[in-house]
């Protein structure tokens, strides 16, 4: 055993194994500690029923509600994003991780896209959790004018918030505070202005457009338009030029991500940011 | 005349030339603090493919900043450092594609996983495929004697248990060069012979591998390693396999005094150090007594250290004369005994 020679992978294969080594922790730890099905989706349905019935209460027109629905389970994403992959790089430094990660073959990008898959399979139960227990309770309906333009829209925003995540990631490390007090920061503020409870044209162009950068907020948008067709309070913009936007905020994000992982681990070399830890 | 690109020397597995490392100092400065502290200084080291070579040193001597050097973790910022003959500033992946790191005391894994999961996905990050990474998991845990817990979560593992893990990690992936960094910190007796006889089974049968082991237990160094250096305040002081250490004070006559307490502390004259042909002295306090080791020029000085001690008003307990250890060599070279912190927040702490 301790003379084995062993043959190992380099290039894609590598890259493809140590995603799905660095996501399973995340996949197997929401089937360990089941707690987070009580915390993750019980909590956050609440704060959307009650969304739902401020609307009401305040006599805001029937559609409202579905966007509510909608966009409380696109909440979860966020916060999958902020939580469980900005700040993540941080705390794996913090447990003595990242030193490991980092001497490791195995890129970091790829270690940073097994965060994110990882976090899908829990995010997005919880999302779908929320759109069908809100839509049976509060009785939505919903007409999608297409299928497949719904799941290529949400995919590329998918692409996009997650390529923002693993930016964040590397500026979070860099910027060596504690992390959540970025991720607080950005919380709420960004509810507020990607739309999550209304629609984002609502809040006139300039704000939209400046929220342009967080892709829910486009995503939404579009996702709002394919699936309650013809309301004439969404539309930003069109569903094809949100896509487009869409696309490129992806393919910037992703690059960016890239580019500042090699970035940060060149100046966490130099400075000696890599190994030190608070203790 | 060596041409660009060459290879400093095609036998070694460790090379470097006047390396050093400065650190920036961060946080908040009283008046007149450095802003830098400097790690390592002018280090020139050569480690032969299937050595194990120890790096002998007390706290904030530089061993880890050295290492995490070697590991690409940080840059130096002067002098070269070569592993394999692979540059550690410009040859990255091909580096870290041949080597392991395992630090005494980390705390590295997901509490959630268990001891088989967490070692699966170190394996995997190195690129072995499933069958691969499994069977040396399960190989390695029988090695190390844990492998009766491999579907124990870490979290539940005692500190010596999720230690041993950590260990074995550094040599799943079957690397060229292994940097251990105080393996056996904070073990118990027992864990730390195990891991000892490990490294020694991995050096029998992988003769072209190599390992670079800091410590600061004399013992550790004596009985693991082929040569080992002694470091200090980032300087390299000595570099010898331990008999020849040894050897260099084999002229010399070495005691232990037990003695009663040597009262306050006399003017420079009235010192021990003062005793013709006392070369080292180093003191340590006990209950209710002092520990004296003494380093002598010959046997017949200790008549006037004797002396000495009398006019000074400490009776004798006990008196051993014995072989030079390691820890005679440090003392002697460097001054006081290597139990004496000399760290000032070294390695990265609040360093930049």
């Amino acid at each position: 055993m301790l003379s084995e020679r062993v043959q190992r992978a380099t290039g894609w294969r590598l890259f493809w194994y140590t995603m799905w080594a660095r996501a399973y922790p995340r996949i197997i730890g929401s089937a360990r500690e089941k707690s987070w099905l009580f915390f993750e989706t019980v909590l956050p349905l609440m704060g959307t029923v009650s969304y739902v019935f401020v609307y009401r209460a305040i006599g805001a027109p029937e559609q409202f509600t579905g966007f509510v629905v909608m966009g409380g389970a696109m909440t979860a994403f966020w916060l999958n994003v902020l939580w469980s992959m900005a700040s993540q790089l941080y705390w794996d430094k913090d447990g003595g991780n990242l030193e490991l990660y980092v001497v490791s073959p195995g890129p970091l990008m790829a270690i940073l896209l097994g965060m994110a898959v990882g976090g899908i399979v829990m995010t997005a139960t919880r999302a779908t959790i929320i759109l069908v227990v809100c839509s049976l309770l509060f009785n939505v309906t919903y007409q999608v004018a297409s299928f497949p333009l719904l799941i290529i829209v949400f995919a590329v925003t998918m692409v996009a918030l997650y390529g923002l995540g693993m930016m964040f990631a590397s500026v979070f490390l860099a910027a060596g505070r504690e992390a959540w007090h970025i991720s607080n920061l950005l919380q709420e503020p960004v509810y507020l202005v990607s739309g999550f409870y209304f629609p984002i044209k609502s809040l006139g162009v300039w704000v939209a457009t400046f929220a342009s950068v967080i892709p829910l907020t486009l995503g939404m948008d579009a996702m709002r338009q394919l699936i309650f067709a013809g309301d004439p309070t969404l539309g930003f913009l069109s569903v094809e030029v949100e896509l487009v936007v869409l696309v490129v905020l992806a393919v910037v994000f992703v690059f960016s991500a890239m580019k500042m992982l090699a970035l940060l681990e060149e100046k966490g070399r130099r400075e000696g940011r890599l190994i030190e830890r608070r203790r | 005349m060596k041409m660009e690109g060459e290879p400093m020397n095609a036998g070694l597995a460790i090379q470097t030339q006047d390396l050093g490392r400065v650190y920036k100092l961060r946080g908040p400065k009283q008046k007149g603090d450095p802003k830098t502290l400097i790690a390592l200084e002018g280090v020139n080291l050569e480690v032969h493919k299937g050595e194990l070579f120890g790096l002998l040193g007390p706290n904030g001597a530089g061993k880890t900043t050295l290492i995490k050097i070697l590991a690409t973790l940080l840059l130096p910022t002067s002098g070269t450092a070569l592993v394999e003959d692979l540059d550690v500033v410009r040859d990255v992946q091909e580096i870290r594609r041949r080597i392991s790191m395992v630090s005494g005391g980390e705390t590295s894994g997901y509490g959630l996983l268990t001891v088989q999961e967490n070692l699966w996905m170190f394996a995997r990050f190195y690129g072995l495929d499933n069958a691969t990474a499994r069977r040396r998991i399960d190989g390695l845990l029988e090695v190390v004697g844990i492998a009766d817990r491999k579907r124990t979560k870490i979290s539940d593992l005692s500190t010596g248990l999720r230690q041993k893990m950590n260990f074995i990690r550094g040599f799943i992936s079957d690397p060229n060069v292994v940097f251990l960094d105080e393996p056996t910190l904070g073990l118990d007796v027992t864990a730390a012979r195990d891991v000892r006889g490990f490294v020694k089974q991995w050096m029998k049968e992988n003769t072209d591998k190599t390992i670079l082991l800091t410590t600061h237990y004399m013992a550790e160094a004596d009985e693991l390693c082929d040569r080992l250096a002694i470091i200090d305040k980032g300087r390299l002081l000595a570099c010898d396999t331990p008999q020849n250490l040894k050897h260099r004070l084999q002229q010399d006559a070495i005691f232990n005094l037990k003695v009663g307490p040597l009262g306050p502390k006399p003017s420079r004259d009235d010192m021990l150090e003062a005793v013709p042909g006392v070369r080292q002295v180093s003191v340590a306090e006990q209950n209710g007594h002092t520990e004296l080791n003494l380093i002598l020029a010959q046997e017949d000085v200790l008549s006037g250290v004797l002396a000495h001690l009398n006019r000074r008003g400490s009776s004798l307990i006990s008196l051993e004369k014995r072989e030079p250890t390691l820890e005679d060599v440090f003392v002697n070279l460097v001054g006081r005994r290597l139990d004496v912190d000399t760290s000032h927040k070294e390695d990265g702490e609040n360093a930049q």
